[in-house]
């Protein structure tokens, strides 16, 4: 997920001059990028220690939270665009989550691994869990503790009372908007409140 | 690195919060590193309760002269003084050179004792605003500080906007609970009702010889030290054990048996380690320390707190700052919580000013500031990397 075609497919999502909260924002290559080429500013949350010193060494804005415990500092809609690229499947606690980037932000961004795609239908079909490039662990060593699909997620939208402003699939740095829900490794939605 | 400290006198007089003032006082302060051209790499570090302006590199002939934050400043450290010119000074009513209870009033005559004026935090930072002056530095790259010290870098943020463009913020917080007030005010009470601490005049005088509140300074050190620690790490360097245990003449029954060493079933001797420690460095603390510079030094501590004026809004108190910030907290540390440093957090995020925020998982409670942990270090030094020197001085706008 960290190549630059899906940074960029991303990154097409957030309006020039946003600000931005980034959660599970890695080493802060995404806000770096967001910064240099679409005037962005704002920060990134991270849990992880190597990660608060890479996006230090960067210069960019990083609070080391755990996103388990909400969003509690962030004040209602004190964010043009929240995003969750590649985080929403690590968190045990993912619908509070979902409400908490929706409360905070004006527009929410989430990208995760889609599990219906069709590489890994045709694993489970076999009976085995999926490994592939996307996803790359064994099923008792993966850190992905929510597994969904691209169909999974327009429900947990509607049941939230999300407005879906626009989704895609993304594979091997291009957007797929036919059929995403098979055809892409990766499910991208925008959404508001 | 081998330094000398300086000393500068300042004439005019000092309005302080309290409504006095201190006249005819010196600060005592060292540097380390060259000024740039521009005057655009200067760094203050405060210090906390029990330091000085004495931050890092040694003096000339003395073994173990050490300054208390050698580990994070001097040249190639994670604060790198071939880069910065560093400054540290040593605070007004102190104990280490700069003017404090033990010198004599101009006023008067007389030595202060405990009519040394009570000093805030505010009071402090426009002392240090004053050395600046003198120094010639209008613009400070950071101003950086631990516990007490990183409530004086908030402080710089809050009455000199303009003069600071980052502030280093580590395990401190933006006010004292009441807890934290509770453990001064029994340190406090030890020293206060010593009865050697005579009102706060203690020093030689009118012919009387000088008479240490000692026992008052070891109970206050003890407290403190205990509330610096975590749990963790007091159980993990001495546990149950027994200080006999380990004394090479004590009975046969101990060496043999480590596990069940005997107890000496007293109740004033020391019997366990952590007694030991404790004593040992209240002993320590009692011969250097000064009685009334630890009770303007706790006070000062007490009293701060910039969002009162606001009605104990945070995010009001904190729009003034313009510096970016970086902020430490460590998760043992329980007097200094990183719930605390979180508040500080949000009302930077309120107010939308860059600020960058690590919670060190570290055992070793407050102390973990002064210690070396690769996690804090290196994010120290990769921070201080990023503050640009060497550019042209910035315009104040006041």
């Amino acid at each position: 997920m960290s190549d630059l075609a899906t940074m960029e497919a991303v990154a097409r999502l957030v309006p020039e001059g946003s600000r931005v909260l980034d959660l599970g924002c890695g080493d802060g290559a995404l806000l770096s990028h967001l910064r240099a080429n679409r005037a962005c500013s704002g920060y990134g949350i991270e849990i992880d220690d190597a990660n608060v010193l890479a996006c230090v060494r960067r210069g960019v804005n990083v609070i080391q939270l755990n996103l388990d415990e909400g969003l509690a500092i962030f004040d209602d809609a004190s964010f043009d665009v929240v995003l969750h690229i590649d985080t929403l499947q690590h968190l045990r606690n993912t619908e509070v989550v979902l409400q908490e980037t929706a409360r905070v932000g004006r527009i929410g961004v989430v990208a995760f691994p889609n599990f219906a795609h069709w590489p890994n239908r045709l694993s489970i079909a076999r009976g085995r869990m999926p490994v592939t490039r996307r996803l790359p662990y064994q099923w008792y060593d993966t850190p992905n503790i929510r597994v969904g699909t691209y169909a999974d997620f327009e429900l947990l939208a509607l049941r939230n009372g999300l407005k879906i402003q626009d989704s895609f699939g993304l594979q091997d740095g291009r957007t797929v908007r036919s059929l995403p829900n098979l055809m892409a490794g990766t499910a991208v939605f925008k959404f508001s409140r | 690195m081998f330094v000398t400290p300086s000393t500068f006198h300042f004439a005019d007089p000092l309005p302080l919060r309290s409504g006095g003032s201190i006249r005819a006082y010196d600060l005592c302060f060292e540097t380390y590193g060259a000024l740039n051209a521009d005057r655009s790499n200067a760094v203050l570090v405060a210090h906390a309760l029990n330091a000085s302006h004495h931050v890092a590199g040694r003096y000339a002939g003395q073994d173990k002269s050490e300054g208390w934050w050698d580990n994070m400043i001097g040249p190639g450290k994670p604060v790198d003084t071939n880069r910065f010119f560093v400054i540290g000074v040593n605070n007004l009513g102190s104990c280490f050179g700069s003017t404090g209870p033990m010198h004599v009033n101009p006023d008067t005559g007389r030595i202060y004792g405990a009519d040394f004026p009570v000093l805030t935090v505010e009071d402090w930072v426009d002392a240090q605003a004053r050395l600046l002056d003198a120094l010639g530095i209008e613009t400070l790259a950071a101003v950086m500080g631990g516990s007490l010290g990183g409530m004086q870098a908030l402080s710089w943020a809050l009455q000199y906007p303009q003069r600071v463009r980052h502030a280093v913020v580590i395990a401190s917080a933006p006010n004292l609970t009441a807890e934290n007030i509770a453990f001064n005010e029994v340190a406090r009470r030890a020293i206060v009702t010593d009865p050697d601490f005579n009102r706060g005049h203690f020093y030689a005088h009118d012919g009387r010889a000088e008479t240490k509140p000692k026992r008052g300074l070891r109970i206050a050190r003890m407290i403190g030290h205990i509330t610096y620690l975590s749990d963790d790490v007091m159980n993990a360097r001495f546990g149950r054990a027994l200080r006999h245990a380990l004394a090479p003449d004590f009975g046969a029954a101990a060496q043999s048996e480590p596990g069940a060493a005997a107890f000496r079933y007293s109740t004033q001797d020391v019997e366990f380690q952590i007694e030991s420690y404790l004593r040992y460095q209240g002993d320590k603390f009692a011969e250097y320390f000064d009685a009334n510079t630890y009770l303007l030094i706790t006070r000062a501590l007490d009293y701060f707190d910039p969002a009162r004026e606001y009605g104990g809004n945070l995010s009001q108190a904190l729009a003034r700052a313009s510096a970016r910030f970086l902020l430490v907290s460590f998760s043992t540390d329980w007097r200094f919580s990183p719930a605390r440093s979180r508040e500080l957090v949000k009302a930077l995020l309120d107010n939308r000013r860059d600020v960058s925020y690590a919670e060190i998982d570290a055992p070793h409670g407050h102390d973990a500031f002064l210690l070396d942990d690769p996690r804090y270090t290196g994010l120290i030094r990769s921070y201080f990397e990023r503050i640009a020197v060497g550019q042209t001085r910035e315009v104040a706008h006041e």
